[in-house]
């Protein structure tokens, strides 16, 4: 998404922890770049014993410039070459026992929050990308929409999508068990998702925005999405993503390549 | 008042007269709006002239938008308050900033001011002068996104081509989106931008030493607050302790479009309406800034170019043959 959404804002407040690329170099003044450069930076989070590796990619100048034409070829290249190093490391006849995966399960595309429809650029990149990874759109900085406006935008946003048949995730034709289907149901009723930013709250901590007309409170689901984005990016469907990643998108590119060799 | 006393002529009426004829002539002002899609242009003009200047509007989806160049909409509307009538045209952009590639999007914009420009100056040295219509765009608002860290390129290079056209008023559009921190980071990072890039925004000029004093104190707050101006706009009412306000309700709060704590919507009216209805140097000098440094520029340029055609002819004629 197009700088100044709340990207690394929110991928710290999914994680709690100051995991983007911005946290990483703080006190640097943010300058729009030329080209669209994709920068990763991976941190080994645990929770209860249980350990993760994250990586987080970002695309600074996305969307940016004048001239946006193409700005999603960097992103794509990216993702395919994933693709191509898990390949490499499947067809060796002495196979790693565990291949490194360096494949994006995830893409969260956030949308700015206009109320009206979605831009072209929104449309151009999603469309591509959904075929070959798992596009979670999101409304970003939500809190400047009304609820009636949120419902409303996300209306549009859903019928555009289906009009130019862009399947983001979670995609309808994967649902296997039926109970699966109607926990996907609700979530994909509620997709887009919002979020709101994170600061500090009150005299109950809350992780929330403090304005003159009231706090804003990030995790309180009447003010913004950002448990349901959560719920659905890490407890509930974290497996579920890696899984269709390599059944789905990967095959894909494992059949394409096989074929062209 | 008339008076009999001696030395008295009675020209000291003369601003009377002239406010009284202006009070029935009217006044004319455009204003230019261009912006991104779903900065809320249309609603801040609705909410800034209390009337609607968009009843039917159609809001066209994507794939319309892949299509379309920019557009140029003119809306007139006559709006009157205490007896003073004023003929407003709201000059709309759709399609600005929309397209992936906004190379040349506001090159339509451009020609749309030299145009009106052209045809005034024609009008003006025409036969009948009498009921010239003043199209010309006297002030230009220009919407900044609230969600980026400052201005984007596209919009630095618009205001740089169009700064000697146009008076150009930032604007900090839905401004609900930002904390009061965030709203000074903005500001201050959009005020030192635009003056790296040497671009010239309007600003308002001091008060005459002979104004009054309220009105050099309105003038002295007005420039000491920090533009651009941060704002919101909404057509809806909404039931604040008994009264019913203009204001956006949400889970957490109302946002009140008229309270100086929310937003600077207050200052940027009276900014407007300083301009517009006073017969007063800012009026002029808003319409007049640009008018007189385009028109000499105009005529400078028609008077190079008719010197020049004078020095091809002359040109010619000493290089035509047998002629000596």
């Amino acid at each position: 998404g197009q700088s100044g959404l709340g990207k690394s804002t929110m991928v710290n407040t999914l994680f709690k922890s100051k995991v983007s690329r911005k946290a990483t170099q703080p006190g640097r003044e943010e300058r729009i770049p030329k080209t669209v450069q994709l920068q990763s930076v991976t941190h080994v989070i645990e929770e209860k014993g249980v350990k993760m590796k994250l990586t987080v990619t970002d695309t600074p100048g996305f969307g940016d410039q004048i001239n946006n034409e193409n700005c999603w070829d960097p992103i794509i290249k990216y993702i395919n070459e994933q693709y191509e190093r898990y390949l490499r490391e499947e067809i060796l006849i002495t196979r790693k026992r565990k291949i490194p995966d360096t494949r994006v399960h995830g893409c969260v595309y956030f949308v700015p929050p206009t109320g009206h429809w979605l831009r072209p650029l929104d449309l151009e990149f999603m469309r591509r990308l959904s075929k070959i990874v798992n596009v979670v759109p999101v409304i970003a900085k939500a809190d400047t929409l009304t609820l009636e406006e949120r419902a409303e935008f996300k209306q549009r946003i859903q019928r555009d999508l289906k009009a130019h048949a862009i399947s983001v995730y979670p995609q309808e034709d994967f649902d296997e068990d039926p109970d699966d289907r109607a926990l996907n149901d609700r979530i994909r009723e509620e997709n887009p998702v919002h979020r709101g930013g994170g600061g500090k709250g009150n005299g109950k901590r809350v992780l929330g925005r403090k304005t003159k007309w009231g706090i804003i409170e990030v995790e309180n689901p009447m003010h913004c999405e950002f448990p349901m984005l959560r719920d659905l990016l890490i407890r509930s469907h974290l497996q579920d993503l890696k899984d269709i990643t390599h059944n789905v998108h990967y095959e894909s590119y494992r059949v394409r390549r096989l074929n062209e060799s | 008042q008339f008076s009999d006393s001696a030395g008295y002529v009675g020209f000291a009426n003369l601003p009377n007269q002239v406010h009284r004829k202006s009070v029935k002539k009217g006044f004319e002002f455009t204003l230019m709006v261009v912006g991104e899609s779903g900065l809320g242009k249309s609603t801040l003009i609705n909410s800034l002239f209390l009337t609607d200047l968009y009843p039917e509007r159609y809001i066209p989806g994507a794939a319309e938008k892949i299509e379309r160049t920019v557009q140029i909409e003119a809306s007139t509307v006559e709006i009157e308050e205490r007896g003073v009538k004023l003929r407003l045209t709201v000059v709309d952009t759709p399609g600005y900033g929309d397209a992936i590639n906004s190379q040349d999007c506001f090159k339509t914009i451009i020609q749309y001011i030299d145009n009106q420009f052209e045809r005034y100056l024609h009008d003006e040295s025409g036969l009948n002068r009498r009921h010239i219509i003043d199209n010309r765009v006297h002030c230009c608002f220009y919407f900044i996104s609230p969600f980026g860290h400052g201005l984007k390129p596209l919009d630095v290079e618009f205001m740089k081509a169009l700064h000697g056209k146009v008076n150009i008023v930032p604007v900090i559009a839905k401004a609900d989106t930002l904390t009061l921190k965030e709203r000074e980071r903005l500001k201050r990072r959009v005020l030192d931008e635009i003056s790296e890039h040497g671009i010239r925004i309007y600003q308002l000029p001091d008060a005459d030493s002979d104004e009054d004093e309220e009105f050099k104190e309105q003038t002295r707050v007005l420039k000491a607050s920090d533009i651009p101006f941060a704002v919101i706009g909404s057509n809806q009412l909404i039931e604040v302790k008994g009264k019913k306000i203009r204001g956006r309700l949400y889970p957490w709060g109302v946002v009140e479009v008229e309270n100086p704590e929310h937003n600077d919507f207050l200052k940027l009216r009276t900014m407007l309406v300083t301009e517009l209805h006073d017969l007063s140097e800012h009026f002029q000098l808003l319409k007049s800034r640009i008018g007189s440094a385009f028109y000499h520029e105009r005529k400078d340029l028609k008077l190079r170019r008719m010197q020049e055609m004078i020095a091809q002819m002359q040109a010619q004629m000493r290089m035509k043959p047998g002629d000596d």
